[in-house]
């Protein structure tokens, strides 16, 4: 089961995000993350949506999308050249011992320290998906108070783009 | 031209050509409806059940291919509606639905007859509005025709929150004549490359088959697939969304296809090697077992939803477009082509495809004492010379209508194909009396379906639509019975009723009149007797056999060449064939 990223340009109304997640949970297709918010044209909401299946269901499931009268166009990025990202947060427990391997754990994942108090850090990351999973992976379990992610967004290479 | 928002709507109906308006008012409609008091452009049709209107406004639709209209109230007028809603959606019927809705500062506190329509509706309509400024609103209802008529057809809601058709606040009001949005452009013509491939693939074909399906009906290209079929001279199979399509009595029509076809039609599928899908969208009622579906078959799948290609069977040349333009576009092809059809591989096809005919499929005992349902329609179908409207509810006598019931043109077969709601005739049959006064209009029902929606009897009354409710009466869900029979050893689990009403004491008590006959010699009288009366609606409570199937059939989990048939005539026994 492949993984997909599905690029959306969508109008901005009200109930635009709830068809294309109904859409999702009436024909089974699962949603691994999902993340929206207006363009530089605030008429239209550009929503990145990560999903799996075989080549059918992903076809069936771009179909349906485009079938959505809100969805003006869309992409699936994994079938061209793209960068994507994802921005995570994580807190983290510190004490006098732990700061010191956090920073350069942080560091080596060229990821910042935007909160400091006396007993915790919140390390700020952006990445490929697979690069904050590792991040986690590297930290002592226990130090972790809470991960917070955007989900993944992603854009081609390129002078193209997926506009009006 | 200032009007309040109440005003609006009517006027958008009016100018929509808006006929007949099916609803029931309640509080959140309210200003709306005295709208409609004060003019007689749009004729409303009072139902006794919000269901009732859906499935009028919908067979309208079916019967007419103009798009029906509904008005209901809020919360349960809303959610009363939704059954409605999601038949017409699975047989892509075009329609706008106008739902009230509570004004929009309440909105989301729970307030009384609130429910979220838009959110209940999402699923089952083509596209749904709220609409929030009044100044929207002759937009959001042009649109909504717009979506509803054009592309696959389908249902679209109109929610108006009640203080948005405020009789005090008044805008100047001008009706769009047309609307484009950018998000939605329906394809039309097909890729003239596919088109040519299709041909000359179709034109290769030794063993063909056209299928095709209510795509055809709602895209009116009845009048090019008969001639596609006709200058190929290759038998043709409908769906049971497509009866009327192609003549039924044409000798290159081999039946229905699919769990309740001909064997000459499944057969033919099985065993074909072209087959051609024209608006038709490959139901699991129509493929039986996927895996086995067409095993030798390439296939060419003509369709205006790019969705519906390749969603259940993949095919080999998908077209995308409107039946009506592609076919056009075929038809010029294959005059101008220098591959003729094969004659000769094809005088071959026709001749196993008449050794599948002579099986007879459809044969019952004609011989028997009690009534055979098969036999009713046979003999309605004579009584109205073949010419009635029939519509139709969900089960055993369903199938009987569309097997012995030859439609000859498009759009005379309303039935619930996709959703197979029960209760949808009676309505059904309302609507389509009110757009053809003076056709035969024939409800073929049973003693389940029929009380699911009785109490439009009381709007057949009001409405002075004389329809013909043909209640094939075996006390039991003859479907649910049969099914129970085949699979769980004839454990009839709540497929029987006690208690069922003297349907005759209740025609007449809603007004109208009520037969019943028991005796195969009263079918053609009483059925005379009943289209005679050209001003009344007539019940017709018909008791036939209890124990009748519907054969052919093809059990859950078989493929085309797996059909069960009725063993010898009389005996409740099966054949297997193949």
């Amino acid at each position: 089961m492949m993984r997909h990223i599905i690029s959306i340009l969508i109008e901005n109304e009200a109930g635009a995000l709830s068809r294309v997640a109904g859409l999702f949970s009436a024909r089974g297709y699962n949603i691994e993350s999902l993340t929206v918010a207006p363009t530089e044209d605030p008429s239209l909401s550009r929503m990145t949506l990560v999903t799996r299946g075989n080549d059918e269901i992903i076809e069936q499931i771009t179909k349906q999308l485009n079938k959505l009268i809100d969805v003006v166009k869309l992409i699936d990025l994994v079938e061209t050249p793209h960068v994507e990202r994802e921005l995570m947060l994580v807190k983290l427990k510190t004490t006098l011992e732990t700061r010191e391997e956090i920073k350069r754990t942080t560091d080596i994942f060229r990821g910042s320290i935007i909160d400091v108090t006396a007993n915790s850090y919140v390390v700020e990351m952006t990445g490929p998906s697979d690069k904050l999973d590792a991040f986690v992976a590297a930290i002592d379990k226990d130090n972790i108070i809470e991960v917070v992610r955007s989900g993944t967004t992603g854009i081609s290479r390129g002078e193209k783009g997926l506009h009006l | 031209m200032e009007l309040s928002g109440g005003q609006i709507v009517v006027q958008c109906l009016k100018d929509e050509g808006v006929e007949f308006l099916f609803g029931y008012p309640g509080g959140a409609v309210l200003h709306l409806y005295d709208a409609i008091f004060h003019q007689e452009d749009v004729k409303h049709i009072l139902v006794r059940h919000e269901q009732g209107a859906v499935h009028s406004a919908d067979a309208y639709a079916r019967a007419t291919g103009k798009p029906g209209v509904v008005l209901v109230t809020s919360g349960p007028g809303a959610t009363n509606a939704v059954t409605g809603i999601a038949t017409a959606y699975m047989d892509s019927i075009p329609m706008v639905i106008i739902s009230g809705q509570v004004s929009t500062p309440v909105i989301g506190s729970d307030a009384f007859q609130e429910v979220d329509m838009i959110g209940i509706t999402r699923p089952c309509v083509k596209h749904n509005f709220l609409v929030k400024n009044v100044a929207d609103l002759a937009e959001t209802i042009k649109k909504a025709f717009h979506i509803a008529t054009t592309g696959r057809p389908g249902p679209v809601v109109v929610d108006i929150p009640k203080d948005i058709t405020d009789p005090k606040i008044k805008i100047p009001y001008k009706y769009p004549k047309k609307v484009t949005m950018r998000s939605y452009n329906p394809a039309v013509k097909g890729h003239t490359g596919q088109i040519k491939k299709a041909v000359e693939l179709l034109l290769s074909a030794q063993r063909p088959m056209i299928y095709a399906g209510g795509g055809v009906i709602l895209g009116e290209g009845s009048k090019e697939l008969i001639k596609l079929t006709q200058n190929l001279g290759y038998p043709i199979t409908l769906t049971l969304m497509g009866l009327g399509a192609y003549p039924a009595t044409d000798k290159q029509f081999v039946g229905m296809l699919g769990m309740h076809g001909t064997y000459e039609a499944n057969m033919g599928m099985h065993e074909s090697d072209v087959i051609i899908a024209i608006g038709a969208r490959f139901d699991d009622r129509v493929t039986g077992k996927l895996a086995e579906f067409c095993p030798y078959a390439k296939i060419i799948h003509i369709d205006i939803d790019p969705a519906s290609i390749a969603k259940t069977v993949k095919v080999d040349i998908p077209i995308v477009g409107e039946v009506k333009s592609v076919l056009k576009e075929m038809l010029d092809l294959i005059k101008d082509s220098s591959v003729k059809p094969n004659e000769k591989a094809l005088a071959a096809w026709w001749k196993q495809i008449q050794q599948w005919r002579d099986v007879n499929c459809l044969e019952y005992d004609r011989d028997s004492n009690i009534i055979k349902p098969q036999y009713v329609i046979e003999q309605l179908y004579q009584v109205t010379k073949g010419d009635a409207i029939v519509t139709s509810d969900v089960g055993q006598h369903q199938m009987f209508a569309a097997q012995y019931y030859p439609f000859d043109k498009p759009r005379r077969w309303i039935n619930s194909g996709g959703l197979g709601t029960m209760g949808f005739g009676l309505p059904a049959a309302i609507g389509v009396k009110l757009a053809f006064p003076d056709l035969d209009v024939a409800c073929v029902t049973g003693e389940a379906s029929i009380q699911m929606c009785i109490q439009e009897l009381s709007t057949a009354l009001q409405y002075k639509t004389p329809v013909k409710i043909i209640n094939l009466n075996n006390r039991y869900m003859g479907m649910v019975r049969q099914w129970q029979e085949f699979t769980y050893e004839s454990r009839y689990s709540h497929s029987y009723m006690d208690t069922i009403p003297d349907f005759v004491k209740l025609a007449e008590a809603y007004g109208h009149v009520g037969i019943q006959i028991d005796k195969p010699e009263q079918v053609r009288p009483a059925l005379e007797q009943a289209f005679a009366m050209k001003d009344r609606t007539v019940f017709l409570d018909i008791i036939t056999d209890r124990t009748e199937n519907v054969y052919p059939m093809i059990e859950a989990g078989k493929a085309h060449h797996e059909m069960k048939l009725r063993v010898a005539l009389g005996t409740s026994t099966d054949r297997e064939l193949a």
